[in-house]
């Protein structure tokens, strides 16, 4: 199997739906510059509820991609409205407060809402339904399945979509104006209320789809799955240069792509029998060709979390983020 | 100059603007005919920029404020663009991110009629061609006086009645101050009653037919432009005499 390849096809999905969450968490803090840390839980929410409604319509009559379509079209109003509320009853009463505060409020919402999930879904991991048939096409020696292609197309219409909505209609330049400035976006009539819980809505919208695309990949949710995911969709926001909407996307796809390459080949880097010094010291497990592997694939989540480390030490601004003191 | 008509479209009685314990403005009244040009003396912190915030509602004040017989002390600041009344804030307050466009579409942002809306953009373009040049760069690209110039045509976007403009000649060279004063008259012209605040007390009196003085938050001085030029007090602090 060609490695390489391989985990760039599956580096490239993982990395799409990271990008997809990420841009919830950069259009909240473009906006307000708070980092909506129940983002994450929005996107289980998605999943879970998309997983009600496919395990309900399935084996009934409906075929199978409408089951899927149908369970998409009712995970993304229930987003936005969970999205809606945490603007309106958590984040804007706190609006003027100290930015520790609102912060504080995300963490709990993002405890509250897992929570929810576990009253209503229960504490066992779900299997998500695969309804549909999932043909693998083979591209030299690797390979890559029909879901995989449907992710990366599907992120990079949203991706599109949404820069189309941000930079070219009214509502959209209303949004960069009041992420400049709110007050002055307010002499201009803009209703930063309307704005700011719009742009809680629109992430939420993509959260779900996102929420669904973990499930039909990975093919099992739980109700802890948003924190992982929020926190790998936030390192990759930041990465990319949190507020940047570009950057989100750069941002997910790269730590999509170092990590499917970590966890591809870190068994290989850190297998101590291919060192002389080592593998004398290890003769019984390296004899006959074996391996010692100090580090496995399971390792694979350290890698965001180590980029995030490197960006926040190296450029902390982001790949694509402006200078802090721009802001003048 | 359009001749003043004898009702007031702004009129401010009693304004107190406090910062915590702190008075900015200490209960200042004053008032602004439709058609007129009045400016609003004073040196730095006399308190006249949160006086003009206090009008746009951009800051909580107590007394009164009426806009056009309507009580407005406790409108949100974004119904006001609504109503005729535009800020041009002090620092221009341009969108330094968003293209020259987008600044002058944002402008526009309450209206519908879409075919006005081109209209007006062209006639702004028109009248400051150095912005048509550069329609699509971002406007932080832009000078000091451009950026000034895109603030006042922004504001010209909304079609005010009423156009508040706080410093615009803070940081200009003295050509881009008369290039801005230039314009600013031609929108007086255009029967949009203007209310002014000035450091630059000369430049002022010269396009405003009235003004008032203001000192550590309250208006000491109320008189027509030619009587202020001549007021000893006035040559003595503001004009260095």
């Amino acid at each position: 199997m060609d490695i390489f390849l391989q985990q760039i096809i599956n580096g490239l999905t993982t990395g799409s739906v990271y990008a997809v969450v990420a841009l919830g968490y950069t259009m909240v803090y473009g906006v307000i510059q708070l980092i909506n840390f129940a983002h994450g839980e929005v996107v289980m929410i998605g999943a879970m509820v998309a997983f009600t409604v496919i395990t309900s319509l399935a084996g009934g009559a409906l075929p199978a991609p409408v089951i899927l379509l149908t369970a998409v079209v009712a995970a993304i109003p229930v987003c936005m409205t969970i999205g809606y509320l945490l603007e309106r009853i958590a984040y804007r009463p706190l609006r003027h407060a100290p930015r520790l505060a609102p912060l504080i409020t995300a963490i709990g919402m993002s405890i509250i809402l897992a929570h929810l999930a576990l009253m209503v879904w229960g504490r066992n991991p779900k299997a998500f339904p695969q309804i549909i048939a999932n043909p693998v096409f083979n591209i030299g020696e690797a390979s890559i399945s029909s879901v995989q292609i449907s992710i990366i197309l599907l992120s990079f219409t949203m991706m599109a979509g949404l820069s189309w909505f941000v930079y070219r209609t009214r509502f959209g330049i209303a949004m960069r104006a009041t992420a400049e400035d709110v007050r002055i976006a307010g002499l201009m009539g803009v209703n930063a209320d309307k704005v700011i819980a719009a742009t809680f809505v629109i992430g939420a919208a993509l959260g779900a789809v996102a929420g669904v695309m973990y499930g039909s990949y990975y093919g099992i949710i739980h109700y802890t799955m948003g924190f992982t995911l929020g926190l790998k969709a936030f390192s990759a926001a930041v990465l990319g240069g949190i507020g940047n909407l570009a950057g989100a996307m750069l941002g997910g796809l790269l730590l999509g792509l170092v990590e499917a390459m970590g966890s591809g080949y870190i068994g290989e880097i850190t297998d101590l029998c291919q060192w002389s010094l080592t593998s004398s010291m290890l003769v019984e497990q390296c004899k006959d060709g074996g391996n010692f592997v100090l580090f496995g694939s399971n390792y694979q989540d350290v890698f965001a979390f180590l980029m995030l480390i490197l960006v926040l030490v190296f450029r902390p601004s982001g790949l694509l983020g402006e200078r802090v003191s721009e802001r003048a | 100059m359009n001749k003043p008509e004898s009702s007031p479209l702004l009129d401010a009685l009693n304004l107190e603007v406090h910062y915590g314990g702190i008075a900015a403005v200490k209960g200042v009244s004053f008032s602004v005919m439709q058609g007129e040009m009045v400016c609003l003396l004073g040196a730095n912190g006399a308190g006249k920029t949160s006086t003009l915030k206090a009008l746009a509602r951009m800051i909580n004040s107590t007394g009164e404020i009426r806009y056009a017989g309507e009580k407005i002390n406790e409108l949100p600041s974004h119904v006001l663009i609504n109503k005729g009344l535009a800020l041009v804030p002090e620092g221009r307050g341009i969108f330094a991110r968003l293209t020259i466009a987008e600044n002058l579409t944002m402008g526009a942002y309450h209206r519908q009629d879409k075919a006005e809306i081109a209209a007006d953009v062209e006639r702004i373009f028109t009248m400051l061609p150095r912005l048509k040049e550069r329609e699509n760069q971002v406007a932080g690209t832009l000078s000091g006086g451009e950026q000034q110039m895109l603030a006042i045509g922004r504001a010209l976007m909304g079609r005010p009645k009423l156009l508040l403009l706080d410093e615009p000649s803070m940081g200009l060279a003295p050509i881009m101050v008369a290039k801005v004063f230039e314009v600013i008259q031609s929108v007086a012209a255009q029967g949009v009653t203007i209310f002014l605040v000035e450091q630059n007390a000369l430049l002022a009196l010269k396009v405003c037919s009235r003004g008032y003085v203001m000192e550590s938050g309250k208006i000491t001085i109320s008189d027509t432009a030619p009587n202020l030029l001549a007021d000893a007090r006035v040559r003595a602090a503001y004009l260095g005499e």
